[in-house]
């Protein structure tokens, strides 16, 4: 492992001018002390962004939607029972996220942002395309994990739980570096590494997410989370849904189904969310939208099932949208 | 908490705390109540600094990467895995440990139901199971068997003893509220 200093400022603008060449930002930890063992991250410096003030809690201002400070561990999230009547779908997703260990010590930031799982990544012995190598192991090798859904040159999929729910949520984040603020849409936020960009997501060096934002009309929307995983408990998603709808006189409005674990972004095809306009959402049609978002599926040679999965997956979460 | 208690980004002052480390830096926290110090390197965990420098080694080392459970210590009250949380991010923080537990002599009751239930067999990942279950009897009074089965999700027993692990932490639930 590589030595390091630490820092933990007080204040945002602190913490992003120390953040410069060589070091990393660094909350929960839960994510970064493992890639730093295991020499995927080699920070000169670490800046623990846990002592900032205000970044940490949420609010609901009506005409301001629902703000959550990037810093809020997971469980706080998960446990209020006042944010579940808000916006169930976040403590839904949050449920089966990990252990009530990573929970309290993670946060909504760092979920958002961390590297995915594929074990020829997570290999520090293994150069794969990712990290700069030449060739995607995980496509003839062991593929159990892997994508079924949008890959390019590499086939990992978007690990979080969160990132699928606040999606479907149609939720914004706000970005803070040195020279200024940005707000992106997280359902844009995530890229599939391909080309030139073997990174999973559009975070630029020197940058950190300070909140997550959903307009009140989003928080108008019914939602449902479901996540597939080989055990009940401790485990990444084999295959999460997240779906939302507005529901009017027993029909769906402006569905959104959000997949987790089967691309290597959070993945949705609009052409499905609109087949489903104004229906009420029967086993068929249900299907029939199941069948869109994974007509493109190619399967490797050990994740078929995932196929099978998440079609019956996406149809449960839309019928309980109506049940 | 109003919305304005997130800052729009601060300007940024001229007396940066500065970098500590690589090489060892003082931490000063509180464990099992009372105040400790430590002279070690940053990259060092919590598990390291509480198995070596201070000798509390009832917390267990096993996979050293926050995938089984055993080295769980509770922080600020909260369960957490001591072997992947910097030493140097405690500072000023209340760490409890398995060592914490037992006052005057008696046991902790979520220890003395571990051995009426007969709630290990290797004892290895005991002190992880039991501040695990100690964390959530503070926060709920009258857990479920979901709730108690839930709050030792993140601590393996590789012997099995989860049936008995969750009939102790419950009869200790029972002991607490009656």
């Amino acid at each position: 492992m590589s030595l390091f200093s630490y820092a933990k400022p007080r204040a945002l603008g602190e913490a992003l001018r120390l953040l410069k060449n060589g070091t990393i930002a660094i909350a929960g930890g839960t994510d970064l002390v493992g890639l730093i063992r295991s020499g995927l991250a080699k920070p000169d410096g670490l800046v623990d962004l846990t002592g900032i003030e205000g970044l940490r809690g949420w609010t609901r201002e009506k005409g301001k939607g629902l703000r959550i400070g990037a810093l809020t561990p997971l469980s706080d999230l998960e446990t209020s029972p006042q944010l579940r009547k808000l916006a169930p779908m976040i403590a839904e997703s949050l449920r089966d996220a990990a252990t009530p260990q990573l929970r309290n010590m993670g946060t909504v930031g760092g979920n958002l942002l961390q590297r995915n799982r594929c074990w020829y990544f997570r290999d520090e012995a293994v150069p794969c395309w990712l990290k700069g190598g030449t060739r995607c192991f995980a496509v003839e090798g062991e593929n159990r994990y892997h994508a079924i859904l949008g890959a390019a040159e590499c086939v990992m999929v978007a690990p979080s739980d969160l990132a699928p729910a606040l999606i479907a949520y149609d939720a914004e984040i706000e970005i803070a570096s040195s020279i200024g603020r940005r707000t992106v849409k997280l359902g844009q936020f995530y890229i599939t590494p391909s080309g030139r960009q073997r990174k999973e997501h559009a975070i630029k060096a020197g940058e950190l997410i300070t909140s997550v934002r959903i307009a009140d009309s989003a928080l108008e929307r019914r939602g449902a989370f479901l996540k597939a995983m080989d055990r009940k408990a401790w485990s990444f998603a084999l295959v999460s849904v997240a779906a939302s709808a507005k529901i009017q006189g027993g029909k769906a409005h402006d569905v959104r189904i959000v997949l987790g674990g089967v691309a290597p972004c959070p993945w949705w095809v609009p052409a499905a969310n609109k087949q489903l306009e104004g229906s009420v959402l029967d086993d068929n049609a249900c299907l029939a939208a199941a069948d869109a978002i994974l007509a493109d599926a190619q399967p490797l040679r050990d994740n078929g099932y995932k196929v099978t999965l998440a079609r019956e997956l996406i149809r449960r979460a839309l019928r309980s949208l109506v049940a | 908490m109003g919305a304005d208690s997130i800052p729009r980004c601060s300007i940024p002052s001229n007396d940066m705390p500065p970098f500590r480390g690589p090489d060892a830096v003082d931490i000063s926290l509180t464990v099992n109540g009372q105040g400790a110090t430590a002279h070690l390197r940053p990259q060092r965990s919590l598990l390291e600094l509480l198995r070596g420098p201070l000798g509390l080694t009832g917390t267990k080392l096993v996979c050293n990467a926050g995938n089984c459970g055993a080295c769980t210590v509770l922080v600020d009250d909260r369960p957490v895995y001591s072997c992947i949380t910097l030493a140097v991010a405690c500072e000023g923080k209340r760490v409890e440990t398995i060592e914490g537990l037992s006052k005057d002599g008696e046991l902790h009751p979520v220890q003395e139901a571990f051995i009426d239930h007969d709630a290990y067999q290797c004892g290895f990942c005991t002190p992880g199971q039991v501040m695990s279950i100690v964390a959530l009897l503070r926060t709920k009074g009258k857990p479920t068997e979901d709730d108690m089965r839930r709050a030792v999700t993140g601590n393996l027993c590789r012997c099995g003893a989860y049936v008995n692990i969750v009939k102790a932490g419950m009869s200790a639930a029972r002991r607490a509220t009656k």
